[in-house]
């Protein structure tokens, strides 16, 4: 058995020591996958370990609302019978993952972080869980999030906030927060999560991980607790593109996927955003963006500037569908039992029951208009590539923050970059792209027409944008 | 309904159902929902209808 592979290896861990460096390369779902069909390594071994950082790190991190330690362990055991008999079920065989909770599993409780669904018990899988399930992936846990994925730091939880792993002073992100923390925490190789505005990419990116938004209506949402039905979309957070593709597929309904091919470099074609995109960023995520763009030219990529004439109203409308879709599907919660949400998320869901229809309206025509300007952006392009958050990640109990000489407010400045491709619902993906001179991870996002050629060339870039 | 007569009546329920706390959201909701309203994409009748783009037309 080796031990090179799977959490807990001897390598420097992130956030241990006091050093701020979080770990890249090695550890990757992929490479576990690619050990346990060799046989080099055992789902058992590697479950273990998970449960062991889960049992020494999390009571600080507080990743978790539910871990299935039993349940993980017999699944464990169960994968490593089946691939001694020859019965491999392909890439996610014994590979432990954890989902964000409000993404129903079986006989288990999907609270959403909140108190409004205390005593629930999912009498069936999600579909993705479902397809989890029949790859034979192994579920450690699930994940705490901001309470119904309505924010982006995770404090709002009935379960209390989620500390950032690097450091327990900030927020990891939101609202799939306990996901990300989860996996840079070595709790477990991938995380499923949920994307309404960005909660997949934010928290990714102020982690310094992968996350993918898939195009909308291409991963079923079905055993998913709603928050905006037309913006919902689920994906995974992980460690490497390789990872998000295999993990997209698998959720798609793919049983066997193709590994990822990387495009060339060379000739890659990419947009960049400025204006709008650009006006309201941290120093230091920009000067990393740029960095990261300069070692893509002198790679050979072609790099322009693009723009969408509406970009800045992209929070308007973003608030005026997301919100009244919200209301909709909270109207009998907030009637019987409005003291069981956490104040803010109740005053921000009440709030959202005064909107009318008429606004919802221009705020749906406002859509159509958003989605035209990205696909004509994206025309003769590769991609769009643009920050993923404007700010490292925030201080936890922060309203506000600095960016500048501006003090932004936190909500709308950590959704600023990700929501605007919600509302199009075209595919984006978050990868690292360097650190702060404190060590907080930033993130560059990729937008695309179709998610496996957006994947393709995300594979190309990965490394540039943060090399080894 | 003009926004201020729709931010009074929304401040006058939250008031009226005990959530006071509300009225700093009304107030932010109030402006985005100007800007969404001065929006270049809003019909108005009186006048040409905008042109349909070409991936529109059925």
């Amino acid at each position: 058995m080796s031990a090179e592979l799977g959490p807990g290896s001897p390598k420097p861990r992130s956030g241990e020591g006091g050093a701020l460096t979080p770990r890249r390369g090695g550890d990757t779902l992929t490479e576990l996958s690619r050990a346990l069909q060799a046989r080099s390594i055992t789902s058992e071994f590697v479950t273990e370990r998970c449960l062991e950082h889960i049992a020494r790190r999390d009571p600080s991190i507080n990743a978790f609302i539910t871990v299935l330690d039993e349940e993980a362990r017999a699944q464990a055991r169960a994968a490593d019978r089946e691939i001694a008999a020859g019965r491999y079920r392909g890439p996610l065989h014994g590979v432990p993952i954890s989902l964000k909770d409000l993404i129903d599993l079986r006989g288990t409780p999907t609270s959403a972080a909140s108190r409004v669904r205390r005593g629930h018990v999912a009498a069936h899988d999600a579909v993705v869980s479902a397809r989890l399930r029949a790859a034979g992936a192994v579920f450690v846990g699930k994940t705490n999030l901001h309470e119904f994925a309505l924010g982006t730091t995770n404090e709002d939880s009935a379960y209390g906030p989620v500390h950032h792993p690097l450091d327990p002073t900030r927020s990891p992100g939101g609202s799939s927060g306990g996901s990300a923390a989860a996996i840079l925490a070595d709790m477990c190789y991938a995380s499923i999560g949920s994307d309404t505005g960005g909660s997949i990419r934010i928290p990714a990116a102020a982690c310094g991980l992968v996350g993918l938004k898939p195009a909308v209506g291409e991963i079923p949402i079905d055993g998913v607790v709603p928050l905006s039905r037309t913006l919902d979309h689920v994906g995974p957070l992980c460690r490497s593109v390789e990872d998000a593709a295999l993990l997209h597929q698998m959720l798609a309904g793919v049983s066997n996927p193709a590994p990822i091919t990387a495009r060339a470099l060379k000739g890659l074609r990419l947009g960049i955003p400025r204006a709008y995109f650009f006006a309201v960023l941290d120093p230091e995520i920009a000067a990393r963006f740029e960095e990261a763009c300069d070692r893509l030219t002198t790679a050979g990529a072609s790099l322009d500037e693009v723009a969408f004439p509406h970009a800045a109203d992209a929070p308007t409308i973003y608030l005026h569908v997301a919100l009244p879709e919200a209301a909709a599907c909270h109207a009998k919660t907030l009637e019987r039992q409005p003291e069981e949400y956490t104040p803010n998320v109740r005053l921000r869901l009440e709030m959202a029951r005064y909107i009318l229809s008429e606004d919802y309206v221009r705020a749906l025509r406002g859509r159509d208009v958003l989605i035209r300007e990205v696909n004509a952006a994206l025309r003769g392009r590769d991609g769009l590539l643009l920050p993923t958050v404007p700010v490292p990640a925030v201080k936890l109990g922060a309203t506000t923050v600095s960016v500048g000489t501006a003090e932004e407010p936190v909500r709308a400045i950590t959704l600023r970059l990700t929501q605007p491709f919600n509302i199009t619902g075209h595919p984006a993906i978050t990868m690292p792209c360097g650190r702060t001179h404190e060590g907080l991870p930033a993130g560059a996002q990729l937008v695309g027409t179709e998610t496996l050629a957006l994947l393709s060339v995300a594979c190309a870039i990965e490394k540039v944008l943060e090399p080894s | 309904m003009t926004i201020a007569e729709w931010l009074d009546n929304a401040v006058k329920d939250a008031e009226r159902r005990d959530l006071p706390a509300l009225r700093p959201l009304l107030e932010g909701l109030a402006k985005s929902t100007m800007a969404l309203r001065a929006a270049d994409w809003n019909l108005d009748l009186s006048g040409e209808l905008p042109e349909t783009p070409p991936e529109h037309v059925r």
